[in-house]
């Protein structure tokens, strides 16, 4: 099917403004966050209901045209890079909050919703939606769920599989799906937790039933200040140990404090060589305890400095300095690479220190800024892309750097998703047999390969030139390294 | 015995029974020999995994846990429990035997699950032999991972359909510092309302249940909260038995409370319903037992009751029904699956069992 042919079929049934090919008008969808990767669409199609995105599928199905679904491209490992050959499907059209159930503790949404949008429409009932990644204010529901996006109160709240009961999905094939119920579980496999973060790769996200938490009463934050970085890391193992589950625990490097207060003036201390940020929710009287004992093993874990916000506006300052990182990474470096690698906590200090020797090593700058509670690293590669060379050097310290992640028992990407970004070292993380089941499972949904193909799982050819790649670099990773 | 051995004496047979297309029957402590549809398997040989046990790698402070499929669920629950953590998805314990494998293959939880969520909400990574006798590891040990699609939730709750769980990472947490139950004199309307007042308001409530026109409610956190808690919601405070047998949760979960018990007699069916929890009362002959803030009926009820109007109530009520215990063999266990889903299925199991020899027809004739 032909780009012309192709336009025909759609304005047999969408608008005129719903339907792009101009490349001026497609210019805004080349790329998402990750925007070194551009690519113009064929086409780009807005619907607005679920019988125009089946019509849509069954064109691009019988026409054998790939299709790469869209929310408010936001994603960071550039899964809703479009394809030159392909339709880009965009859901930001579908943009309503279908019902909020307050006694079941529900909200029925489609796809284009914005993340915060849902916490907004349940304020009111005195309700939340908890994953809250940190683009919340942009990103839709329908790429939460693509990427099972996660937040600063993973740990104790959970990814977005944890927080969704149902979706209604169609595939490529016609058929629509309803996976998960309004109920708690539901029978046969659990597709629900296959669909997310599974990158649009296996079915269109038409409805989301997500669940909705009461808002805690009482939210207490405590700054603490640590001359080392390995005593910042104990002190986060040692509040676990203790049995508690902060509602977050936020960590950020001496590079990171200067940039981010420099930025928004935070009151960081800049003598720090790392702070911890460490928030309590719950009851007044929960939070009062758990406070206490928070602040009693920081202290015992040679803290510095240790500050309670001592109101609501002082703990909104204390995280904005934490929330504003990446823009300030952008404010101290014309670019940055953002990476997302996840490891064992106990792994910290040796990995920071891996990173620092690789800092050295390509003569770039990188700020760490690490979700402590749960293992998820975000380090900040410093770049300039007008000096010749830098981004590939950029690219080749993150790559690095996942992979000492993936040594270190971890995994490449612990929100932000593999898109096209990472496909080199799943061929590190995943052997061949492996890899090929992931292929099997899309074959399962899409065995022509239509949704968003190339993304997220590597063909294996991919890998083994990639690993005669590492070969000549004199590197001993290989993809059948044992993980358990 | 070395674990090579161990572990050949799991590969090999299943190489052997794809060559010859044999079905096996996967099987740890055999707690839960009687869930699903056994009968579908009952002359096919036993592929033991019992003899795969062990823990693998625990540290507290990672609050990761991670051990071999055939390692008795009690001994790893002691483990936590001695280090103050737990499985806080409350797994049921049929028997003494019950292992990992099968708590994460059957995937049920216990009376936790509506507050701190489900088996699969703690799975954090699996290895596992497929159909075909390849091992394969998917997930990890860390909290957060979206690196390829998440095939260790798929593997929760897949009754071993595709693949044999040779290890297991779990997430897990914190003990609670101090746990009440509460109990109130309601009717069954009522009840539901409260529970689901439990859920929308911020209270520290671990667990709830309804039967005889009691409500029972769980409190779990500090001290002070669950004073608090306990002032707001009223009711008078249960004091639980440190003996399992007595203990009302464990009874409740481990299905040993007289309510489930009269559910095994000759006759008797006990059928599990999971739906919205907001769903007032069901009408259904014989008698309930609610759960999950009222997201799960249990029902004991005449083994000749009819089916179709089970499966129709739990469909109505947004969810779906499962034949949990019966004499009485020939009826489906688990709720039919609409045609596209079964299609779903049906391609999943022939690509990560193409010979159909792993547990065929445990959880659908189908596949």
């Amino acid at each position: 099917m032909n780009r012309k042919q192709l336009i025909e079929a759609f304005r047999q049934f969408l608008p005129e403004e719903a339907v792009l090919y101009e490349a001026e008008d497609l210019r805004p969808y080349e790329c998402d966050a990750l925007s070194a990767y551009r690519q113009l669409p064929m086409v780009v199609v807005l619907p607005r209901t679920e019988a125009e995105i089946a019509a849509i599928l069954k064109i691009c199905h019988s026409g054998r045209v790939p299709v790469v679904a869209r929310g408010s491209g936001t994603g960071l490992s550039g899964g809703a890079l479009p394809l030159a050959e392909g339709v880009l499907l965009s859901l930001a059209r579908l943009n309503r909050i279908l019902e909020i159930d307050s006694a079941a503790c529900t909200a029925r949404v489609q796809p284009g919703v914005r993340n915060l949008a849902i916490s907004e429409a349940a304020t009111p009932y005195g309700m939340y939606y908890a994953p809250d990644p940190s683009s919340q204010i942009a990103c839709s529901i329908g790429g939460n769920v693509a990427e099972n996006s996660g937040g600063v109160h993973c740990l104790k709240y959970g990814l977005t599989v944890h927080n969704i009961l149902r979706l209604r999905v169609l595939t490529i094939e016609g058929d629509i799906l309803e996976i998960g119920a309004d109920a708690l579980d539901s029978p046969g496999f659990d597709l629900l937790a296959l669909m997310t973060g599974s990158e649009g790769m296996l079915g269109i996200v038409t409805e989301i039933t997500v669940r909705l938490l009461p808002k805690p009463e009482t939210v207490k934050l405590v700054m603490a200040v640590f001359d080392d970085v390995r005593k910042a890391g104990e002190a986060v193992a040692s509040v676990i140990q203790a049995g508690i589950i902060p509602a977050g625990m936020e960590m950020m490097d001496k590079i990171t404090i200067h940039a981010v207060e420099d930025f928004v003036h935070a009151g960081y201390d800049l003598e720090g060589a790392a702070i911890l940020l460490c928030e309590s929710d719950g009851t007044a009287e929960e939070v009062a305890d758990e406070i206490g004992r928070i602040r009693t093993i920081l202290q015992a874990s040679g803290a510095t400095r240790i500050s309670l916000a001592q109101d609501e506006a002082e703990r909104q300052r204390f995280w904005a300095g934490r929330k504003a990182a990446f823009p300030a990474a952008g404010r101290v470096s014309p670019d940055y690479y953002c990476m997302d690698g996840t490891i064992p906590r106990k792994h910290l200090a040796h990995v920071l220190e891996q990173i620092e020797q690789l800092s050295a090593e390509y003569g770039l700058r990188c700020m760490n800024v690490f979700h402590a509670g749960d293992g998820n690293l975000h380090p900040l590669i410093l770049y300039d892309a007008n000096q010749p060379g830098e981004l590939q050097k950029a690219e080749a310290f993150g790559a690095r750097i996942l992979e000492i992640c993936i040594e270190a028992g971890g995994s490449l990407t612990g929100e932000h998703g593999v898109g096209i970004e990472k496909l080199d070292q799943m061929c590190l993380q995943f052997s061949d047999a492996e890899r090929n089941r992931f292929h099997a499972i899309k074959a399962a949904f899409d065995p022509q390969s239509l949704l968003n193909p190339g993304k997220a799982i590597p063909e294996l050819h991919r890998c083994a030139e990639f690993g005669a790649m590492h070969v000549h670099r004199g590197t001993e990773k290989f993809p059948d390294i044992p993980r358990f | 015995m070395q674990d090579q051995t161990i572990l050949d004496q799991l590969i090999q047979p299943v190489i052997q029974a794809a060559e010859n297309k044999q079905p096996l029957r996967i099987r740890g402590g055999g707690s839960k020999d009687f869930y699903g549809n056994p009968q579908a398997l009952q002359h096919s040989s036993v592929l033991d995994t019992s003899a795969w046990q062990g823990i693998v790698d625990y540290e507290p402070s990672e609050l990761v846990i991670t051990a071999r499929s055939g390692t008795p669920l009690a001994e790893l629950e002691k483990l936590l429990h001695d280090h103050g953590q737990m499985l806080a998805f409350d797994p049921p314990h049929f028997g003494a035997a019950a292992t990992l494998g099968g708590c994460v293959a059957a995937g049920l939880s216990g009376p936790r699950r509506a507050y701190t969520g489900a088996v699969r909400d703690y799975v954090l990574g699996t290895r596992l032999l497929d159909g075909k006798g390849d091992i394969l590891s998917f997930g990890g040990r860390v909290m957060k991972n979206v690196a390829g699609y998440d095939v260790s939730r798929l593997m929760t709750g897949a009754m071993g359909t595709l693949g044999v769980l040779l290890e297991i990472s779990l997430k897990v947490l914190p003990k609670p510092a101090v746990e009440r139950t509460l109990c109130i004199q309601t009717i069954p309307d009522q009840a539901i309302k409260i529970m689901r007042r439990c859920s929308a308001e911020p209270l520290p409530v671990s667990a709830t249940c309804f039967h005889n026109d009691q409500l029972y409610i769980r409190l779990s956190g500090t001290e002070s909260a669950v004073r608090t808690a306990h002032a707001r919601l009223g009711g008078d405070e249960i004091k639980d038995q440190a003996s399992d047998k007595e203990n009302f949760w464990e009874s409740v979960r481990d299905h040993v409370h007289p309510f489930f018990r009269q559910g095994k007699l000759n006759g008797k069916s006990l059928w599990r319903l999971s739906i919205k929890p907001t769903t007032p009362p069901l009408s259904l002959p014989g008698e309930q037992l609610i759960e999950w803030g009222g997201a799960l009926r249990w029902l004991v009820t005449d083994e000749n009751t009819d089916t179709a109007a089970i499966r129709q109530q739990a469909s109505n009520a947004g969810g779906h029904a499962t034949l949990f215990h019966s004499n009485k063999t020939a009826i489906p266990v688990f709720h039919p699956l609409s045609p596209a889903l079964l299609k779903i299925h049906q391609r999943l199991k022939q690509q990560f069992d193409p010979a159909g020899i792993l547990n065929p027809q445990r959880l659908y004739t189908e596949f």
